[in-house]
């Protein structure tokens, strides 16, 4: 059968440490990624993300489960065996070699003959614009030539699959802003399947075919971005991408009671207390009364492009409303008014 | 509070600085003086180096000397750096080997000494330039060592991985980025025990049979029969070997960078 996914991770487990003092890192992980998808783990700092990089580059061995690369089993294969090229985080440039040495090392341990190594490193370096750098040093180079060089070095032997360990973390935000754009034409030109690690939900959404959600050594959501914005499926999803509006309510057979409001249609399997989510820019401010419930009007922010209003809930908790119609004026501050939220925008959480 | 303010600060420490390097300097200006009695000057001249230029015995304990330091500092560097490299990661025991290695920095040498010179001849090892080469490889070991595990613990363990996620397997990783990084801190290892072994002078008497003196050895007995400008000159000569093997060292490195 031939293979349409460059990688599938199938039931992985990782622990540090041992015996009583052993740490699970990784809970029965399992991706498939497929060609030239551009993939990205998302999660707050030590949910394992990097470790399951590490796993698929060849730097830690999986305790259990199997990881495959183009069909081929490389669970237990040394790094230097698996067809995957790597973007560290610090981008661990040689700082003994120049930079076209460093981009030629991949290409010399692979024995190509001597003018396809130079035509290839010539090819790397334009393709992320540093042919002038060539013969500098690492150390003469700024942050981003270093990002760019450790990217050309990463491409040069034509890997099925590039790592990326939040490879934009350690630019300012201008240059990260460049260098993302940058780096999805890349992934588009090379035509190289990319799985990429960020905490950074923004960077995310903006970059990525695919994200995964991970929290404690687990994949929460997986899925196309505008899915994990829009539909997300638990809790901790919904808080860490955006702004979210969470409301507690109670299942019925008719559907979900809001704490202090009216009962929504919304479908849910068994009854029971229930959290419900809505982006702010999905709910509408409404004339008292007429919405789902009533509200008081704290502050209203005007930011440009839309007015930020912030509400408090007769149950005490806050509810944001991003209203993007610039010619409705906003309601006195202080004053009641009413909260709408269309059904299909209502998604119910689990913990 | 600023330590450069505490009174005194400046002339104490000009005053240590003196006692330090004052006599070395004396020395060094002695051995270009051409009078027979070493502290009294008359005027500047090159006799005492010519002099020991043409002294059979003192040419002969150069040449030991040399080929001492040389042999035991290579062997030493090459036992470090493998000690070094093998107690990288944590294992059961890594605490006792590193102070194994570092034990011979604490021992009292003259007892280590004797011990090695008892242990040679009950063994049967014939005194001389190769029992000396044994002798001081062991206490170099861990002069060369200091520097390489700084080197190490310095260096960070993704240049490593980087190598092996570029299709270098385990030996070509080593050669091509291991060793290269090292390089700083081997080198620096073996100039300490370069010029540690040759200012050795406890063992080297202890074990040095006849026809293998080496320079201190000389130096010492030279100096029984009275203090003559020719043990300033070989005393600069010495000075002057050390200095020129730190200089090449750093200068080595910094190329290397
Ligand atoms: N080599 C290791 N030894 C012990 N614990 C580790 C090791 N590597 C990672 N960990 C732990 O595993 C967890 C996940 O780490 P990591 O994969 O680096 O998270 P992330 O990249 O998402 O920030 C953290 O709690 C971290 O402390
Ligand atoms: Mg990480």
């Amino acid at each position: 059968m031939a293979e349409t996914n460059t990688v599938t991770i199938r039931g992985v487990s990782k622990a540090f440490g041992r015996g009583d003092a052993a740490v699970r890192v990784l809970h029965d992980v399992s991706v498939d990624i497929a060609r030239q998808e551009f993939f990205t783990l998302l999660g707050p700092s030590g949910c394992g993300k990097t470790t399951l990089l590490r796993l698929v580059a060849g730097f830690e061995i999986a305790d259990s489960g199997s990881i495959r690369i183009e069909g081929q089993d490389v669970t237990h294969a040394p790094p230097f065996r698996r067809p995957v090229n790597t973007v560290f985080q610090n981008y661990a440039l040689f700082p003994h070699l120049t930079v076209e040495q460093n981009v030629a090392f991949s290409l010399e341990e692979q024995r190509l003959p001597r003018d396809q190594i130079r035509q290839r490193v010539g090819e790397a370096l334009e393709m992320v614009r540093m042919q002038t750098y060539a013969r500098r040093r690492p150390s003469d180079l700024s942050g981003g030539q270093q990002q760019r060089v450790a990217l050309a070095r990463a491409l040069a032997p034509r890997p099925k699959l590039l790592l990326l360990d939040e490879p934009l973390s350690a630019l300012d935000l201008k240059l990260r802003k460049e260098m993302q754009i940058e780096l999805k034409q890349l992934q588009a030109e090379a035509g190289i399947t990319f799985l990429f690690v960020t905490h950074d939900q923004e960077e995310a959404l903006a970059l990525s075919d695919r994200v995964a959600v991970m929290q404690g050594g687990r994949i929460l959501q997986m899925g196309p971005p505008r899915e994990i914005y829009e539909a997300p499926t638990h809790r901790f999803v919904a808080d860490f991408i955006g702004d979210i509006n969470l409301l507690d309510g109670e299942a019925t057979g008719g559907g979900v009671r809001v704490a202090g409001g009216q009962t929504l249609p919304v479908q849910v399997s068994r009854p029971g207390p229930v959290t419900l989510a809505i982006r702010p820019e999905r709910a509408r401010l409404v004339a008292a009364g007429t919405g789902v419930m009533d509200a008081t009007l704290v502050h209203s922010a005007y930011l440009g492009t839309a007015t930020l209003h912030k509400l408090q809930l007769a149950s005490g908790g806050d509810f944001l409303i991003r209203q993007s119609d610039p010619v409705q004026a906003a309601p006195e501050k202080g004053s009641r008014v009413g909260i709408a939220l269309p059904t299909d925008a209502l998604q119910v959480l689990q913990e | 509070m600023n330590i450069r303010r505490f009174p005194l600060t400046r002339e104490i420490s000009l005053f240590v600085l003196a006692y330090l390097y004052l006599p070395v300097f004396v020395l060094i200006a002695y051995s270009f003086n051409a009078n027979r009695t070493a502290t009294v000057w008359t005027h500047a001249s090159l006799d005492w180096y010519v002099r020991i230029l043409n002294n059979p015995s003192i040419r002969a304990a150069t040449w030991n000397s040399l080929v001492l330091a040389i042999s035991a500092a290579t062997a030493a560097t090459v036992i470090a750096l493998l000690a070094a490299l093998a107690t990288r990661r944590a294992f059961p025991g890594r605490n006792a080997s590193e102070t194994i290695l570092r034990l011979p920095l604490i021992l009292p040498e003259i007892v280590v000494a004797v011990a090695t010179l008892i242990l040679f001849v009950a063994v049967g090892i014939e005194l001389g330039l190769g029992a000396m080469i044994l002798a001081h490889t062991v206490f170099c070991i861990p002069f060369a060592y200091l520097p390489i595990r700084a080197r190490l613990d310095g260096m960070s363990g993704t240049y490593e991985e980087a190598a092996q996620d570029l299709y270098a397997n385990r030996f070509r990783t080593f050669r091509r980025v291991t060793m290269p990084l090292l390089w700083p801190g081997v080198l620096a290892g073996f100039t300490l025990a370069f010029v540690t072994s040759l200012d050795d002078f406890l063992t080297s008497f202890f074990l040095s049979g006849p026809g293998t003196t080496t320079l201190p050895v000389y130096i010492f007995s030279a100096i029984r029969a009275g203090i003559t400008p020719e043990i300033n000159a070989i005393s600069t000569v010495m000075l002057v070997i050390s200095i020129l093997l730190v200089s090449l060292s750093f200068a080595l490195t910094r190329l290397r960078r």
